[in-house]
């Protein structure tokens, strides 16, 4: 029967289509369903014909949107019918209807077992398809190996093997542990070299998955990746079908560089050099024309070559040659170029060093976040947002906060958050800070969160010479006519805390700024109010002399509220009525806030953890993530790693649990009552009357108490506690983050990664080596709220290096990473190592670290391959001391030789297996590079003894004596000990002085309470 | 995973064919269409192909009534998507010959296959139009 003469279907279909309205479709489905239903119920009668018609109607009526919730059965029976259209029905339906974790689909494993293992090849594509799409774990338990089988089979056609590729890259991918990839090496290179494209298109697919998740062992498969997309881009034996408008495969050319994107890097020099041929073909040779189809497949290409050409760090020039592609991208009228061009070059900000030349498109940026189409809007913020840094912040940000106004709602909140996090990290001045975030109230308070005012507070308190500065600001805001009830909070705070600090201006009596916050009283909500009745307190407090008239007003509202139905309003009034009529004891009780510890930005926080994707982990992404955590950020200042941020104790006592806080209180006060558990956002405010002062007058004790503290967690202000810290080499009280040894012989073997962190800094570096010169960049970064002064870099070089340091700012702005380049020139051979002499200042303290840095002997080898015909030769002309030397190596870290070879290859002496024939013995080669050696080649052999691990014997060779000598010295040093120095005894820390620092509780963290002190803390 | 699902709408935003490749339920469906085709729909000939839609994106194109949507993962090429939808279109056009919305709403089970042969579990399989139409044109002489 064919299958357009379902009449039954067509009939259906179009009376649905003939409904007036949703009602009538509804009727008409609902009668179709109990037709069905009834004609399943006698299913005897059903003919394969009906039952096929029925199940493609359940199907329909499923896709307008209808729970079918029977008939399944009937569908999954259909897979075991013997002809082919019934069959086809079945698979098809069933991989719509159900999903993995249907019963009935256990029903027919076998049917479908018996398909794949069949004879007919059509039935084999059917089960295979359906099992690609829905197949559970217990089809991958039953059907991986067949399916296995018949992608290699070379008796299979293409039709089924493109099938059971992608089949099995679903049962894999669901079932990782049941399907068994090991020694899938081989035999995914060998599908690479199938000429079918079909069967290469898929492949592709399911090598990603693979590689994806374990590069390592698909090395094989790259050149054989490189050499597919040299077929394609040069357009060699590809048939017709597979050539779109003129393109070889779009798609498979896509997919093969995504694979090769999940390589790390390409080693063997030839491979790349093709490789970059054919991307360097594509991005020269992809012109736009006039063919909408071949100018997106075209562009779909490059735009992969470009990623690709990113992921690979190619040289420089390669690069700028990208971002000046996607420059002219960006300033197309195509909106969808456009669109990618922005995206493409956010990408482009993970690569290193391009930063500036993207820069130079931030106007075309701007103008894009203007652009009609919100795709390309959020492109763009985006981009600006990733782009941003201190020199251009205030440009960025002020653009945002322009746009913010007229943009759309469904950006707003995101446009605010951005524009927030970025004042934040890149202010170049903190009183610009506080201009932007009031902006941002002012314009699009609805969208602005608790964090964000929370979070200004914290820069205002903690920063004397901002304090009169924000209240005269917030002043200004709460005199406009319409004020955003986020702009009266803060204020509300500020105002409370530092008003006092303007009272001589004009305006600004206490009873001014009273009557300024008072007047919005009247429209705010009740978590409002409380922090306006703890700012009229304060106003209060602060009013010297007392004012008799302002004091009666105030009492009055106190009075007032004492009755309010709000508990925490009602409390509040009652206790600041209370402590307000002891006069001047109340001043201690009323004092300012402590500053706030510093902390990771809630904020920034926050952005990251809204990073929700649940893709794959591309390529692209887990670079981001190694970027992370190679390159200096300067957002996160927990104090240390690991120790969970510790805070000072009389705020934590008040924050973190309720019950103390209210003993003290009513301790204290006897007329307290019992105060109700507060949801976090009210408590911020009812620590304005904390315990916390009561210990003492304001300013100096806070200080010296938040200096006990602070000084323990190697915090801001550890001021003052060296004598109880016993002199060290370094006599500093700020304890650095990381073992320093084990950063720095890390970085001997990488070339990028961090040097030193502490609480207050972090030192990333980058190196770039080309024969004996090598460039490193010194990246500091200030993790801080405040700056950090007198910073100075010092170079200690070696006799053999010529280094050049550029010069060191003396200040680093807050939160700014500050990237100082290094010249280093090697003269001769030497093992001797460069140190850094670093100090800064902050607060009070000096600190000074001296760290190596790792400008060592094995970054001016270059690895080289010789032949057996060019070592021997060299060898023997090598006659001995002192051009070659010899020596039995004893006390020798045992490990086995493959590992000693990995060894000898992280240091770029590249092992020549095969050369020697005794299997006990290594044969390494490499080239090592200074000024007076020039390029030298170094041969190396060693012999082991498999009875004795522990000793060997190495000899050396090179045209240079010095060279042999210190390269001996320098391998032995790293075969002898373990290359990785023992961690150094942590210094004595400062013990708490008081017995207030008790040790704090460990706070789980979904704790409210907890979630509050880690917002004041 | 690549395509997420592919998704045929006319502009009264009545959907003409849908094929998921992750499961969700029907009440998930039903929302996520609704607010895609809102979005899409809404959309001019001057605004680009691509919509962001919570973490993955739209990937459309209309031909004349009909609206081609593909949802895809955030990092897919979305050129090479835009351009398999006009595959996918090109190849029922060289079955039916000039297709239209009608051609698709009634045979239903067609389009169907003709996906099932260009997309298994949300990759591409297949981009030759004759390898694609193999099966059909098997079916169509037998019967």
């Amino acid at each position: 029967m064919a299958m357009h003469g379902m009449r039954g279907l067509s009939v259906f279909i179009s009376d649905i289509r003939n409904c007036p309205n949703k009602d009538q479709e509804r009727l008409r489905v609902d009668k179709e369903l109990g037709n069905i239903r009834t004609r399943f119920k006698n299913e005897k009668g059903l003919t394969p014909y009906e039952k096929k018609k029925y199940v493609w109607k359940m199907l329909y009526i499923y896709m307008l949107g209808y729970d079918v919730d029977f008939g399944h059965m009937e569908a999954v029976s259909l897979i075991s019918a013997p002809k082919y259209p019934e069959k086809q029905v079945g698979y098809i339906v069933t991989s719509c209807l159900l999903n993995e974790n249907h019963d009935f689909l256990r029903l027919a494993i076998n049917t479908v077992r018996n398909d794949i293992i069949g004879r007919n090849e059509t039935f084999q594509c059917l089960a295979l398809t359906m099992v690609g799409n829905i197949g559970g774990r217990e089809f991958a338990e039953s059907l991986a190996p067949d399916v296995q089988k018949l992608l290699l089979s070379s008796s299979c056609r293409p039709l089924v093997r493109k099938k059971a590729a992608l089949c099995l890259l679903r049962l894999y991918r669901k079932n990782p542990d049941v399907v068994n990839v090991d020694g899938w090496a081989d035999r995914m290179a060998q599908l690479l070299d199938e000429r079918d494209l079909g069967v290469l298109t898929s492949s592709m697919s399911l090598l990603v998955a693979l590689v994806a998740n374990n590069h390592e062992a698909y090395w094989t498969c790259l050149p054989k990746c490189v050499k597919i997309l040299e077929r394609l881009a040069r357009n060699q034996d590809v048939p017709q079908e597979y050539t779109y408008y003129g393109i070889p495969s779009p798609w498979l050319q896509v997919k093969t560089m995504r694979a090769l994107q999940y390589f790390p890097a390409i080693e063997d020099p030839n491979t790349r050099r093709t490789l970059f041929e054919v991307l360097q073909r594509i991005l020269m040779g992809t012109d736009v024309v006039k063919n909408v189809n071949k100018n997106n497949a075209s562009h779909a290409v490059l735009f992969e070559a470009l990623a690709l050409v990113m992921h690979l760090d190619a040289e420089k020039e390669m690069m700028s040659q990208c971002v000046a592609l996607l420059g002219k991208f960006i300033a197309v009228r195509e909106p969808n170029i456009r669109y990618l061009g922005l995206e493409n070059m956010t990408r482009m900000l993970m690569v290193t060093d391009v930063q500036d030349i993207i820069k130079r498109h931030q106007a075309q940026i701007i103008t894009s976040l203007k652009d009609p189409d919100i795709s390309i809007r959020r492109r763009a913020l985006d981009l600006l947002y990733g782009m941003c840094d201190v020199t251009n912040a205030k440009d960025i940000v002020e653009e945002i906060l322009q746009y913010l106004s007229t943009a759309d709602f469904a950006m707003r909140e995101e446009l605010s958050l951005k524009a927030a996090i970025l004042a934040e990290k890149f202010a170049p001045d903190l009183s610009w800070y506080v201009d932007v975030i009031l902006q941002l109230i002012d314009k699009a308070g609805d969208f602005i969160s608790d964090d964000i005012w929370f979070r200004v507070v914290q820069f205002v308190t903690n920063n004397e010479d901002l304090q009169p500065y924000a209240a005269t600001k917030v002043k200004e805001y709460l005199e406009k006519p319409a004020v955003h009830e986020t702009m009266v909070k803060v204020s509300a705070y500020i105002l409370g805390e530092y008003s006092h600090l303007l009272s001589r201006r004009p305006g600004c009596s206490p009873k001014e700024i009273f009557s300024i916050l008072h007047e919005k009283l009247p429209t705010v909500s009740t978590t409002t109010i409380s922090i306006l009745l703890s700012a009229y307190a304060k106003i209060l407090m602060h009013t010297q002399p007392p004012d008799q008239e302002l004091q009666n007003q105030i009492w009055a509202i106190f009075n007032k509220y004492e009755s309010c139905i709000d508990a925490e309003i009602q409390q509040r009034a009652v206790e600041y009525f209370a402590l307000s009529r002891k006069g001047a004891a109340l001043m201690d009780i009323l004092a300012e806030m402590p500053k706030f510890p510093e902390r990771q930005s809630s904020l920034i926080k926050k952005a990251e953890d809204a990073e929700i994707d649940t893709a794959e982990q591309s390529a692209i992404k887990l670079r981001a993530q190694q970027q992370t955590s190679n390159a200096l950020v300067v957002t996160d200042s927990r104090p240390a790693n690991g120790t969970p941020p510790q805070v000072p104790v009389s705020q934590l006592s008040l924050v973190k649990d309720h019950n103390s806080t209210d003993h003290a209180l009513s301790h204290e006060n006897g007329t307290l009552s019992k105060v109700d558990p507060q949801p976090p956002s009210a408590d911020l405010l009812g620590d304005l009357l904390g315990p916390l002062a009561i210990e003492g007058p304001p300013g100096a004790t806070v200080q010296s108490e938040h200096n006990a503290v602070s000084g323990m967690e190697g915090g801001p202000g550890a001021v003052d506690v060296s004598a109880i810290v016993p002199i060290e080499e370094q006599e500093n009280t700020v304890q650095p983050i990381g073992n320093i040894a084990e950063r720095f012989h890390a970085l001997c073997l990488k070339d990028s990664g961090v040097l030193y962190e502490d609480p207050h800094i972090q030192i990333g570096i980058k190196a770039e080596w080309r024969a004996h010169h090598g460039r490193l960049v010194l990246f500091l970064g200030n993790k801080n709220i405040a700056p950090l002064v007198s910073v100075q870099a010092l170079i200690l070089p070696p006799a053999h290096l010529k280094i050049e340091l550029s010069l060191v700012p003396d200040t680093i702005p807050p939160r700014a990473q500050v990237q100082c380049p290094l010249e280093v020139a090697n003269l001769r051979p030497s093992r001797d190592v460069a140190v850094l002499d670093f100090s800064y200042k902050f607060g009070a303290n000096m600190v000074n670290v001296k760290l190596r840095l790792p400008a060592v002997l094995n970054k001016f080898l270059q690895p080289i391959t010789v032949s057996t015909e060019e070592f021997f030769p060299q060898w023997r002309s090598l006659t001995g001391p002192p051009l070659k030397l010899q020596e039995v190596v004893r006390g020798v870290r045992p490990m086995p030789l493959p590992e000693m070879a990995n060894l000898l290859n992280s240091f770029r002496i590249m092992t020549c297996p095969g050369l020697d024939p005794n299997p006990n013995n290594l044969v390494a080669s490499t080239t090592f590079y200074s000024e007076s050696t020039r390029a030298m080649l170094c041969l190396i052999r060693i012999e082991t003894d498999p009875a004795d691990r522990t000793q060997l014997r190495m000899t050396l060779g090179s045209g240079d004596p010095t060279l042999t000598f210190e390269l001996k010295e320098f391998i032995k040093e790293q075969l002898i000990s373990i290359p990785m120095a023992p961690r150094a005894p942590a210094p004595p820390v400062a013990a708490p002085t008081t017995p207030a620092a008790a040790p704090t509780p460990q706070i789980p963290p979904n704790d409210p309470a907890a979630l509050l002190a880690g917002l004041l803390g | 995973m690549g395509i997420r699902f592919i998704l045929m709408v006319n502009k009264q935003g009545q959907t003409r064919l849908a094929q998921y490749y992750e499961w969700l339920t029907l009440e998930e469906r039903r929302a996520l269409e609704g607010e895609i085709v809102r979005k899409c729909l809404a959309r001019n000939e001057q605004q680009c192909s691509f919509v962001e839609h919570r973490n993955y994106k739209i990937v459309y194109r209309r031909y004349a009534s009909l609206f081609f949507l593909v949802g895809v993962d955030n990092d897919e090429n979305e050129l090479a998507i835009l351009e398999f939808i006009h595959l996918l279109v090109e190849t029922m056009d060289r079955h039916f010959g000039n297709v239209c919305e009608l051609d698709i709403m009634f045979h239903l089970e067609k389009a169907h296959f003709m996906l099932e042969e260009m997309v298994m579990n949300g990759s591409i399989i297949e981009t030759s139009k004759a390898n694609i139409l193999t099966p059909i044109q098997l079916m169509d002489k037998a019967s």
